[in-house]
């Protein structure tokens, strides 16, 4: 049983990675049509951030939660001025190979200098340790990255379902040249929902590092599994693609459990399962 | 209360241009569309545009409100040059746009579409009076904004526009597809917001509407203004205007 909870709880960190970084693809879908390949390797630039603030910056885990989004943010929102605006009205394909490229340069340029094996990265202090919970022991830190992605998970769904920017965002998605025709700077609102996605990434990459350790490809392995989760779920919906991501971690912690061979696969196949069943995703609508 | 308020805007005075378009012209990709538009609007006027279908009003909109990139020509509103600016840019000058598919967002609620386009200045109305147009809004703001009629749907993408404080709405063919006793509410919107100061420029194919609330009419036709009257010369001109519309 102890196994069994484990694996749980293995798939609900994962999970969260999941839900992180699938939401902020299906937040930048919306806006920029864009199907963001770069996410993987703005993920492992997050926890990168986050190594040098620690190592050169002396700064500690807590501000790069904080810092870490922001600065991989801007070098996403350098990005989307500089190249992804310019995609706009294409076929998707234009921003995949894009983005893919743009990918592809910036984990070999961290390889270049840092290798492929992993840099460490502690817990902090005040998350070390753990607690007996009677049935398992639970980490600290890892129940704090469950618990914490959950929170943005779910503040990020509520910016966008519930509050005026997010109408704003919403409508954009649907008719931005009417929204622009009312007095908002649509331009730059595709920027900073770029930026907003970017961020997310680079946050779940922040809080990874202490977990998986920092290597240039951390994203690119990721980014396989978090794009079947995005199909599984649909691209459009948020609140389907936080759940369907927490849903898919659960999923494949299970089948390490029960059957452990198939728990690599296992995502992949619901992937094929869903495209063949209804090939706009679970929560996804018609494009 | 709010009509006092409304009163005690700083308008043109009355009577003075507030839009003058010069020679306008306009492209959809490589089509030429408009060929040299010349009209004008004065404040507080309700002006209509009038012609056939595909003869460019819709186009000489959508070029004003900065929706159609390629343009050329001079559009002067309140005195600036807005051929050059972008869309976001001539809304915030004051100029609000209904659009002929009325543009409701499935994604957004009633509220929320009704609470959509930001406020570009102070003045415009507030939520009860808003209200008092257009009861049948009140009752369905936590609806699907596309789950409305049709004549719902269409006041509330000119409830919308009136929120902002724009004093010069463009309402593109807002009776089209709608029932008589609509269409008549309509009407009397428009001549209630004249009556507030409003401008508008209006696109109509429902000449007999139009006729109720325009103050003047220009004709358009292949992209050029080709004539325009007074809504007193309008008996004289009748049988010209059949020519022209075809009816």
């Amino acid at each position: 049983m102890q196994a069994l909870y484990a694996q749980l709880l293995v798939g609900l960190i994962n999970g969260s990675f999941y839900a992180l970084l699938s939401l902020g693809l299906a937040v930048i879908f919306g806006m920029l049509n864009i199907i963001n390949f770069a996410h993987g390797a703005l993920y492992m630039m997050g926890a990168f951030v986050a190594y040098f603030l620690l190592n050169l910056g002396g700064i500690n885990y807590w501000w790069a939660l904080l810092i870490a989004p922001v600065i991989v943010g801007i070098f996403g929102m350098i990005l989307e001025r500089t190249m992804l605006q310019w995609l706009a009205g294409l076929d998707h394909l234009y921003g995949l190979l894009l983005t893919f490229g743009i990918a592809l340069i910036v984990q070999g340029v961290f390889q270049n200098y840092f290798g492929s094996s992993g840099l460490p990265y502690s817990i902090p202090d005040q998350l070390k340790g753990g607690v007996n919970l009677g049935f398992m022991f639970l980490p600290i830190y890892r129940g704090w990255v469950v618990i914490f992605s959950l929170v943005v998970c779910l503040a990020t769904w509520f910016l966008i379902e519930k509050t005026q920017l997010g109408a704003y965002l919403r409508a954009a998605t649907e008719n931005p040249t009417l929204v622009r025709a009312f007095g908002i700077n649509v331009p730059r609102m595709i920027t900073l929902t770029y930026g907003l996605g970017v961020g997310l990434a680079a946050l779940a990459g922040v809080l990874s590092a202490p977990i998986n350790q920092v290597r240039p490809l951390m994203g690119a392995d990721l980014i396989i599994v978090v794009f079947a989760v995005v199909v599984i779920g649909g691209m459009g919906s948020i609140m389907g693609s936080i759940i369907t991501g927490f849903a898919l971690g659960v999923i494949e912690g299970l089948t390490k459990y029960f059957y452990p061979e198939a728990s690599n696969t296992v995502v992949f196949v619901l992937m094929v399962v869903v495209l063949l069943v209804k090939p706009t995703g679970l929560t996804g609508r018609a494009a | 209360m709010a009509e006092a308020k409304l009163a005690e805007r700083p308008v043109a005075a009355a009577g003075a241009e507030v839009l003058t378009v010069n020679d306008l012209q306009a492209w959809y990709g490589e089509s030429h569309i408009l060929h040299g538009i010349n009209f004008n609007v004065k404040a507080g006027e309700v002006v209509t545009l009038l012609g056939r279908n595909g003869a460019g009003k819709t186009t000489t909109l959508k070029s004003i409100m900065g929706v159609i990139n390629k343009r050329s020509g001079s559009i002067r509103f309140d005195n600036k040059e807005i051929i050059r600016a972008t869309s976001d840019r001539i809304a915030r000058l004051g100029i609000a746009f209904c659009p002929e598919e009325r543009g409701i967002f499935s994604s957004l609620d009633v509220r929320e579409n009704l609470m959509l386009p930001p406020v570009v200045r102070p003045g415009g109305l507030p939520l009860d009076q808003i209200f008092t147009l257009f009861p049948n809004l009140k009752e369905r703001l936590t609806s699907q904004g596309t789950k409305l009629s049709g004549g719902e749907q269409q006041m509330l993408a000119i409830a919308r526009i009136l929120r902002t404080g724009a004093r010069f709405l463009m309402l593109d063919e807002p009776t089209e597809g709608l029932a008589p006793v609509i269409i008549q509410q309509i009407g009397h919107t428009i001549a209630r917001l004249k009556s507030q100061g409003f401008t508008i420029l209006l696109v109509e194919q429902n000449f007999r509407f139009a006729s109720t609330v325009a103050d003047r009419y220009y004709i358009v036709e292949h992209g050029k203004v080709i004539d325009g009257f007074a809504n007193s010369e309008l008996s004289a001109n009748m049988d010209k205007l059949h020519t022209y519309l075809g009816v």
